[in-house]
């Protein structure tokens, strides 16, 4: 397999402070890796580095055999980079149905209520929710909206940065019962999370990233067995 | 009775100007949460080039066409639009990441070197727009009295702000703009090109505003370097009144400040009018801090 991203030695910083201090990584085509991490790790700086929010101060992001480090934010997502953003980030004040529609804002705008009912048949909540305000949706429905907002670019490498953040456990575990569907459709997904185990059965692959450091790398099956990981991460001492 | 409609007209024509003046302001509000104290200088700047274009073109003789009017507002428009993309790339962009306040002495730096080019290429006294420039056609209804330039304001501002609005609503860069009033990185994460959202308002806001302006030429016959300082005001305080960053609600603060300062006019004393408008920006901020659509809808996070 060849791979479809590929990370090598990216810093990044915020002023003096570096949050990734040489960080690596690959996914292949069709694989779901997962970053496992605690806050401050840097998670979300390399969730936001990889689409272009944040400028690394060296190293390199290879997408598609293509350099994305110094690409606009919104070059990456033609180039079919989807996020999904910590937070969710939909846009408050406009309807569900606008908010999707904007996911498909790089492509013809003959086929946005295609791939509107393909996103309705994978989250039928939102179909139900179409005219309502965003913000006045439960925090997991604004999970899927996040996400189905990111499908709606069509995407072949999905972002998804904690998307089980502040949500019932419930919920979490239907949202990556359809992350699971989106994945079998053959969206190759990198995914970052503080729910190790849920992260983990989702994933083929997965990383630990320790303060802006990737310290760990293995299938997804022994990261789970491994008592590093269950000792810090999945509770179990 | 016919003093309340007179007013009730008067106030609609002046309001309908303050909209199309106060909807720059909240434009660029919205999205930059910036307050772009040039946009009333940029409005002046489209009455004297308008008047310029009338006056040349009309000749001495005092009675220019009406494709003369319709000229001078194409030339206005269009030189305004690049000195509000230029204000945008020389004054705002390159302190996009600056401090706040870097970005508010920028635009009060920018009103006062417009104001005083106007100044230096025209000049500092009160210019008159010559007479007849517009019909003189005026309909008599019952004791009120409609101008046709009165007329002309107030349709041709409803069709534009009823454009505007359809236009921000109802197609996709309509919504990548509000999208990126609400959340610049996530409108970026959906692939929009944020600066070029950021430039559009700004060619919008001053299309507007140089229509706005010249339509205060003509209402008022006259044109004076300084006159963004009381214009821009009486928008910017119609764009708070409504909701800054709230489109409807420039419009809506527009009309509104126009009809109240008619009546003010009108019933009180014309002399008060300022701080009578004042009175209502204070009372309405008591009531409403957020405007009167500026309300925010509860997030949930």
């Amino acid at each position: 397999m060849s791979d479809l991203l590929s990370v090598s030695d990216l810093h990044v910083s915020y002023g003096q402070i570096e949050a990734l201090k040489g960080v690596s990584l690959r996914v292949a085509e069709g694989e779901v890796v997962a970053i496992l991490g605690s806050n401050g790790a840097g998670k979300t700086t390399l969730m936001r580095s990889l689409s272009g929010l944040l400028r690394a101060k060296s190293g390199s992001i290879t997408y598609d055999n293509e350099e994305l480090v110094g690409r606009r934010a919104d070059l990456i997502v033609r180039k079919g980079i989807a996020q999904s953003p910590e937070g969710r980030r939909v846009f408050g004040t406009l309807t569900v149905e606008e908010n999707l529609d904007l996911g498909a804002y790089t492509r013809p705008i003959s086929e946005t209520a295609g791939s509107r009912a393909e996103v309705y048949s994978t989250f039928p909540k939102l179909q139900e929710r179409r005219s309502q305000l965003a913000g006045t949706l439960s925090g997991g429905e604004q999970q899927m909206l996040a996400i189905g907002r990111a499908l709606m670019t069509k995407p072949r490498l999905l972002l998804l940065d904690e998307p089980s953040l502040g949500l019932a456990p419930l919920i979490v575990k239907d949202i990556f019962t359809k992350l699971r569907t989106i994945a079998e459709t053959g969206v190759t997904i990198l995914v970052v999370e503080q729910n190790a185990r849920m992260a983990l059965k989702l994933a083929d692959r997965g990383y630990v990233l320790e303060v802006g450091r990737m310290a760990l790398e293995d299938s997804a099956a022994n990261l789970l067995a491994s008592s590093q990981v269950q000792e810090a991460y999945l509770g179990k001492g | 009775m016919s003093t309340l409609f007179q007013q009730l007209v008067n106030g609609l024509t002046v309001g309908g100007i303050y909209a199309l003046i106060a909807l720059g302001y909240t434009m660029v509000y919205g999205i930059l949460k910036l307050i772009n104290f040039a946009h009333g200088d940029l409005c002046v700047l489209g009455a004297f080039i308008g008047l310029t274009v009338i006056t040349s073109l009309g000749g001495a003789s005092g009675s220019p066409e009406i494709w003369v009017v319709g000229l001078a507002f194409v030339a206005a428009i269009i030189a305004i639009c690049c000195a509000g993309v230029v204000l945008e790339f020389a004054a705002y962009r390159p302190l996009r990441n600056a401090h706040r306040l870097s970005a508010v002495v920028s635009a009060l730096g920018a009103s006062m070197m417009i104001e005083n080019g106007i100044m230096l290429i025209w000049s500092p006294q009160t210019l008159v727009f010559p007479q007849g420039v517009l019909p003189q056609i005026s309909w008599h209804v019952g004791g009120v009295v409609i101008t046709f330039t009165q007329l002309m304001i107030i349709v041709i501002s409803l069709i534009l702000m009823a454009s505007l609005y359809l236009y921000v609503n109802h197609t996709r860069f309509g919504t990548a703009i509000r999208a990126s009033a609400i959340d610049q990185d996530a409108a970026r994460l959906m692939g929009i090109n944020v600066n070029r959202v950021i430039v559009s308002v700004f060619i919008l806001g001053p299309a507007l505003g140089a229509i706005g302006g010249l339509f205060i030429g003509l209402y008022y016959r006259q044109a004076v370097f300084d006159m963004g300082w009381t214009y821009g005001l009486n928008a910017f305080i119609a764009a708070i009144i409504g909701g800054i960053g709230n489109i409807p609600g420039a419009m809506l603060g527009g009309l509104l400040l126009g009809l109240f300062n008619a009546l003010a006019g009108g019933y009180i004393s014309s002399t008060w009018q300022q701080a009578i408008t004042f009175g209502l920006l204070i009372a309405i901020l008591l009531v409403r801090p957020t405007g009167i659509l500026g309300e925010r809808v509860a997030e949930k996070v």
